[in-house]
């Protein structure tokens, strides 16, 4: 709960505070409404907590957290699975 | 690869430790309080501290959302999760958590229907599919989380949806640093600032730290590097005898923090009088509730929760954790009575918690050795 994870964005939905994310690999629906002022496209990293995106990030930052993230074991890998689980409308 | 880029790391962290070993004083010792769990974490796994000259070292703060719900709390979400109909949502973080009568799970499996969830809004996906119950969410965290659940209710209100709600334990993390800064047995040089909370808050709500307090604050990223370089700042702040708020981890952290999560956080919650924190006793103004406006979505209201209270277990020294008096494995129930698999404290249940960090890292074994050869 406590982790931010990076996603690409890879598609925006029809609602406006919605898109499709990659997340290592998981497809799902973020809502990027806190990012309302921030002009979300295609191809930004963003920084994902709860199904919410909190900040645009840069692919190296990106990369670096997720190549940490990767490292700290089941922590990362409970909230891929809780990720995969959701289904954001 | 991985192999190539650990060791380049190690070889910056080889160079970052030499520095910050320049910069003691002879006979002076440095401590440096790490706020967020997520920072803990790191800094067990990868043995930060061998990094570090014996002059400085590292007291874990209270940055675990989970490790600070007071028993009393779980147990009044537990009453609510027995009530007709109701679907009770949860982090899957806040399962294990022991109340005063057990944990999310034991009430599950006594029957109670609680599911886990990874966003409030598959509760909210759930409140719809289910129009004949009472969805509730436990909301917990602190400013990382809070915007999101806001952002729910927003929802949840623009969708006239009735049968969805918050139980609002989310908590603020300056009130908790204020309260680390005005007890007594604290004797700390400077402070490890939280990263992600920052990305809502900014930097400029600790500037209360380094002006009325005199003390360093440096915003630091989750990465070995980021917590080196971060100690290193504070380390030349001291050096220069400058007390200011810095910010190392400027690739996510913005100054002025996201504005619009601070927004929808203001117009659905508002400051609670005071909250109980586990270990650390009540803190005025360190917790939200849910403005009266949108009082049909407070679980609180809807449920007249019985406010239990519950003082912790006469083992548990979760709170002395928590203000960074004593290391974990210095709890005389660690290890032993308490594991990952049996919690008495919250500090174990949560990966970010000091206890379950030096627990899974098998840090503390070392630890004890070193202090019994000092011995
Ligand atoms: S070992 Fe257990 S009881 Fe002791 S401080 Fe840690 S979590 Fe609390």
């Amino acid at each position: 709960m406590c982790l931010g994870i990076p996603g690409e964005v890879i598609e925006l939905l029809d609602r406006p505070d919605l898109a499709k994310v990659n997340v290592s690999g998981v497809r799902r629906a973020i809502n990027i409404g806190l990012l309302e002022n921030e002009n979300v496209q295609p191809g930004d990293w963003i920084l994902i907590h709860v199904g919410f995106a909190l900040s645009k990030i840069d692919e190296d930052e990106a990369a670096a957290a997720l190549a940490f993230l990767e490292g700290i074991g089941t922590a990362y890998t409970d909230e891929l699975d809780a990720l995969a689980e959701s289904n954001i409308e | 690869m991985r192999f190539v880029d650990e060791f380049r790391d190690a070889e910056k962290a080889q160079v970052l430790s030499g520095q910050i070993a320049a910069l003691c004083e002879p006979g002076r010792h440095y401590s440096f309080m790490e706020v967020c769990g997520g920072h803990t974490h790191t800094i067990y796994k990868h043995g930060l501290e061998d990094y570090l000259p014996e002059s400085v070292s590292l007291v874990h703060g209270p940055g675990c959302p989970v490790c600070v719900i007071p028993m009393g709390r779980l147990d009044d979400a537990i009453y609510i999760s027995e009530q007709p109909d109701v679907i009770m949502t949860s982090f899957g973080d806040m399962m294990r958590v022991p109340g005063g009568k057990g944990s999310f799970f034991d009430s599950k499996a006594k029957g109670a229907d609680i599911r886990m969830v990874y966003s409030p809004l598959d509760s909210l996906k759930i409140a719809r599919a289910n129009p004949d119950k009472k969805v509730v969410f436990m909301a917990i965290g602190f400013e990382t989380t809070a915007p999101s659940t806001a952002m729910t209710v927003l929802r949840a209100a623009a969708d006239g949806l009735e049968n969805f709600s918050i139980f609002c334990n989310h908590v603020t993390i300056i009130p908790a640093i204020k309260a680390i800064l005005d007890s007594p047995d604290m004797r700390l040089d400077g402070f490890l600032g939280p990263g992600h909370v920052s990305t809502v808050i900014g930097c400029k709500p600790y500037e209360f730290i380094a002006r009325d307090h005199h003390k360093p604050l440096v915003c630091a990223g989750f990465e070995p590097l980021d917590i080196l370089a971060s100690i290193y700042q504070l380390m030349v702040q001291l050096r220069d005898g400058r007390c200011e708020v810095e910010n190392q981890y400027t690739r996510v952290v913005p100054w002025d923090g996201n504005l619009k999560a601070l927004q929808v956080i203001n117009e659905v919650m508002e400051l609670r009088p005071y909250f109980e924190w586990r270990g650390l006793g009540f803190i005025s103004h360190s917790a939200l509730k849910v403005r009266e406006e949108y009082a049909k979505f407070d679980a609180e209201e809807i449920f007249k929760i019985p406010g239990i209270r519950v003082a912790d277990p006469k083992a548990c020294q979760c709170g002395e954790v928590l203000k960074g008096v004593i290391k974990p494995w210095e709890c005389k129930v660690f290890g032993t009575a308490c594991t990952p698999e049996t919690p008495i404290g919250t500090c174990m249940v949560s990966p970010e918690g000091a206890c379950a960090a030096y627990y899974n890292f098998g840090r503390f074994t070392r630890e004890r050795v070193k202090e019994a050869t000092r011995a």
